[in-house]
């Protein structure tokens, strides 16, 4: 996994013209994806009983066209990328440091839960709930960063037992704490679900500033703002501060790091805890949006590992997660209109292909850079016979520079 | 015409921006000694790769006894009955000897491995070759110098007669140097060739019969050892007359570094790495730890400099004890240190140029103002110290380490640790696997630095650097010190014998060790 995060660097070594390619790569990566999803419906038609060859080709056509059609469905791709473009930012900054956190999921969880508790039961109003959500996920986070950083146990492990540790502590919290009788955390909570947050406590939703009536959407709230800015935190955290040149040196050599007298404990423990606290506040914008009951019932949530993807796509970029984790929420948000023509299942595998195939931008960019070495190597010894041709090419490089100048 | 068993004609081989070999072309007499001579980086090793099949070249034709041969990958290699001994050794540590032997070539029965015949052959071939191993005992138990005998009997055992040595002798102490030497010769005797790869001229002289040189890729020529001298042969090596470096005679200041009684563990074996070392550095001096490499003196450096643990003892710098300080307390205090591993410790090859040359100091006020890293001043410092000590590289300051050649690497930790301008600087081999000119120029800026009446600890494995740039001489062995040495009134087999532990100087006998050293 790290091995394809550092190959993903060297492409940064020759400059500019590479940088273009990593978006080509992706733009070809995804659409041999939706290619792939394509065929793999038609297939699926070909065999049904009363195949209809025109189904699929008007599912993909409302795949990719439907989120531009109407401000509604516009607006749900930014619904759904916001607590993903969190969760990405949690395991990008991971990343950074040289952990895989797996735990983003678990982290969202019991955020969520506590961002919930807070809106509700505490009346907080919904950016302190966040806060909540945050701090939580933040204290979360910090288990599987000691663990790493005092016994040195493997925090894929950890985050992952993490997860279900977080899954079923809420549960339990849910169960007994609900049930108990007089004034409890959770006095307000019946056993088996929530509320909707607006009944308890209008103040403890996430707001939408005007933002519902322009887009005609329930869905519509200033979450993907939040995540927006948080994400320009992140930013400047990583390649402006000396913590963030820690973060880095850490993840990229742990022995050089410790040499230069680099704290790494300390660095390794914070950056669990940050991704945590990224990903608690994922969960509480994720639940505090207030369009999604919380019920005794909820698996682990998917934002954590959609995280993944976004932070793969971007690699770990804090400024790259807006992008990716934006073109997820497109993909999620476009399954909506796959209803209709396909089952559940067949719309997530279709997503999970194309998502699979993002990763690819990666190879797909190592064979563009190559064909283009090769491309330049016959261009020099093209050059090398007709000096000419170089001395035309230099001067005219010199008066886009005096251009610039 | 000779009878060629190895043609390598034209051989042309490129790695990305470089060409490793250029031209180069080197014919292997049935039945010779055959030496191939360069400085690090002069292609020797990416010759032989082409040879063993790891490597395919660009231009040019390999022929076995007159006949062009395709060698793809070190099976073909093997099959043609060339082989190799790696400079690194390819064995499964957590296997006997025998089982290392017959790897990739195991010998079965119905689908079951049977050992019994083929033990018998390896004993054979031990006792004919002379080549003692302990044929049950599993690799990570036993010498280095055995560990190389097993490597030498897996390829007797496949019945190669091309035998290629990659820089055998880097790692062996100079006993276990003149058994391999008797080894070799003795190989020649059996109808083997050999090729040897070193840049050691004095073991070419003695056991070679010719050597062809290699230049910076470029096949140089090819002489007979009887032919020529050790001059001539370095001239050849590095296209110019070496001059050494002159070490003035100065009056060494006050200790600046006292370490007593300094025990630190060791990660591979249940002894202490470090056993009791008492020492001090003076200012202006240039102490040297001599010894073979893995007698203690990379754990010595990880006990001082606080990236391992201490068992006990005191470590004081200008009088204040820094035993307990952590690594950056020490840095602070007063110690640099140029580490023996600069792809581990000394760079992060990801980072570009500016940020490494930062490393050590980016969180001082003025690198950072509140928590953010000021840019300007980070490229203002890096541009200063390219200027000054030459470091070059594609891009300056933003260019990444990784892409950096070995030198220029180095240069870039020498700047780095000679600007924190500490009283201490600690060096481990800073002059490891670069070339002449290189070297030259570290062995003048250490020098420099001792003039300007620094402290220096220089940890080398090399005699000759060893003899050259030190004012003082002393020499480890098994975690301990043996012998303090004036090294203008030293030789290098007077070292060698305390280096194998063969004596050890009355005052350290003891255990008790004298004040004044």
């Amino acid at each position: 996994m790290f091995k394809f995060l550092k190959n993903k660097k060297t492409p940064q070594f020759n400059g500019k013209k590479e940088k273009n390619y990593t978006f080509l790569a992706s733009l070809i990566a995804i659409i041999a994806g939706l290619l792939l999803g394509f065929l793999i419906l038609f297939l699926m038609e070909a065999v049904s009983a009363e195949s209809d060859f025109r189904i699929p080709f008007i599912a993909i056509k409302a795949f990719l066209t439907d989120s531009f059609s109407a401000r509604k469905q516009f607006f749900d791709i930014f619904y759904y990328a916001a607590p993903i473009l969190l969760t990405g930012l949690s395991v990008g900054f991971a990343f950074k440091a040289g952990l895989f956190n797996i735990g983003a999921a678990g982290q969202a969880g019991i955020g969520g839960f506590f961002g919930v508790i807070a809106a509700i039961s505490w009346g907080l109003p919904w950016w302190a709930a966040l806060i909540v959500a945050m701090i939580v996920g933040f204290l979360w986070g910090l288990i599987p960063g000691l663990l790493k950083a005092i016994y040195n146990i493997n925090e894929v492990i950890t985050t992952i037992m993490l997860n279900w540790a977080s899954l079923y502590l809420v549960r339990l919290l849910f169960w007994n704490v609900g049930n108990a009788e007089e004034k409890t955390l959770l006095n307000s909570i019946k056993p088996q679900e929530v509320d909707k947050i607006f009944i308890h406590n209008p103040g403890g939703v996430i707001p939408d500033w005007g933002l519902q009536n322009f887009f005609n959407s329930d869905n519509a709230n200033i979450g993907i703002f939040v995540a927006i800015l948080v994400a320009i935190v992140m930013h400047i955290l990583l390649n402006k501060t000396t913590f963030g040149f820690e973060v880095k040196a850490c993840g990229l050599n742990k022995n050089a790091s410790k040499y230069a007298g680099i704290k790494s404990a300390r660095t390794i423990i914070l950056t669990m805890g940050i991704a945590g606290g990224l990903a608690g506040l994922a969960g509480g914008v994720y639940y505090l949006s207030d369009t999604i009951q919380y019920t005794i019932n909820n698996p682990l949530l998917g934002i954590g590992f959609d995280g993944i993807s976004v932070a793969l796509l971007a690699s770990s970029s804090p400024l790259g997660v807006i992008a990716s984790g934006t073109f997820i929420g497109f993909l999620r948000a476009s399954t909506d209109s796959f209803q209709g023509y396909y089952e559940a299942e067949v719309t997530n595998l279709i997503l999970s292909i194309i998502i699979y195939f993002s990763a690819f931008s990666l190879i797909i960019g190592q064979i563009l850079n190559k064909i283009r070495k090769n491309k330049n190597k016959n261009n020099l010894d093209n050059a090398n016979a007709e000096p000419q041709v170089i001395q035309a090419k230099k001067s005219s490089d010199s008066e886009e520079v005096e251009v610039t100048k | 015409m000779e009878n060629y068993i190895i043609e390598m004609n034209n051989i042309r081989k490129e790695f990305p921006g470089i060409v490793a070999n250029d031209n180069v072309t080197v014919k292997l007499i049935n039945g010779e000694i055959h030496a191939l001579l360069g400085e690090n980086g002069a292609g020797k090793s990416t010759l032989m790769s082409v040879l063993f099949g790891l490597y395919r070249p660009e231009a040019g034709e390999i022929k076995k006894n007159g006949e062009v041969v395709n060698i793809q990958n070190p099976n073909d290699a093997n099959n043609l009955g060339i082989g190799m001994v790696h400079q690194h050794f390819k064995l499964v540590e957590v296997f006997t000897v025998l089982e290392n032997i017959i790897l990739g070539a195991e010998p079965t029965k119905y689908g079951f491995l049977t050992t019994k015949e083929t033990r018998a052959k390896v004993i054979e071939l031990s006792e004919k070759f002379n080549l003692k191993v302990d044929i049950d005992a599993k690799i990570e138990d036993i010498s280095v110098g055995m560990q190389q005998r097993v490597e030498i009997l897996k390829m007797l055992y496949r019945e190669n007669e091309v035998l290629i040595f990659d820089e055998p002798t880097a790692v062996l102490t100079p006993q276990e140097i003149e058994e391999l030497m008797k080894i070799m010769k003795d190989l020649i005797k059996e109808g083997k060739s050999i090729l040897f790869i070193s840049h050691k001229l004095n073991e070419i002289m003695a056991v070679c019969d010719r050597v062809s040189v290699l230049r910076k890729g470029k096949y140089i020529g090819t002489v007979k050892v009887a032919d020529t001298n050790v001059n001539k042969l370095s001239k050849m090596m590095v296209g110019r007359k070496v001059e050494g470096v002159q070490l003035p005679t100065k009056k060494k200041g006050n200790a600046i570094l006292e370490v007593k009684n300094l025990v630190v563990p060791s990660k591979l074996h249940k002894n202490n790495a470090v056993d009791g070392v008492t020492f001090e550095v003076h200012q202006g001096e240039i102490l040297c730890v001599a010894g073979i490499e893995g007698n203690g003196q990379s754990e010595l450096v990880y006990g001082l400099t606080g990236l391992e643990k201490i068992t006990s003892g005191e470590i004081l710098l200008n009088g204040i004890d820094i035993t307990k300080m952590s690594i950056r307390e020490k840095n602070l205090a007063g110690i640099s240190h140029i580490p023996e591993d600069r792809h581990k410790h000394g760079l992060i090859l990801d980072f570009n140029l500016e940020n490494n040359l930062v490393l050590k100091k980016y969180f001082e006020e003025g690198f950072q103002n509140k928590g953010f890293i000021n840019k300007e001043k980070v490229r203002s410092h890096s541009d200063a110290l390219i200027e000054k000590f030459d470091i070059r590289s594609g891009k300056g300051s933003t260019t990444m380490a990784r892409s950096m050649s070995g030198g220029n690497q180095q240069k870039a930790i020498i700047a780095r640790e000679i600007d924190c301008d500490t009283e201490m600087l600690i060096a481990v081999q800073p002059t490891r696997g670069l070339d002449v000119g290189a070297i030259e120029n570290i062995h003048k800026t250490l020098i420099k630095q001792r003039n300007d009446n620094k402290a220096i600890l220089l940890i080398s494995l090399e005699l000759e650097e060893v003899l050259n740039i030190s004012d003082r001489i002393l020499v480890m062995h098994n975690g301990k010190l043996v012998a303090e040495l004036n090294p203008k009134k030293t030789s290098p087999q007077e070292i060698g014998l305390f280096m194998v532990g063969a004596k050890i100087q009355a005052k350290f006998k003891k255990g008790e060790v004298n004040k004044n050293v």
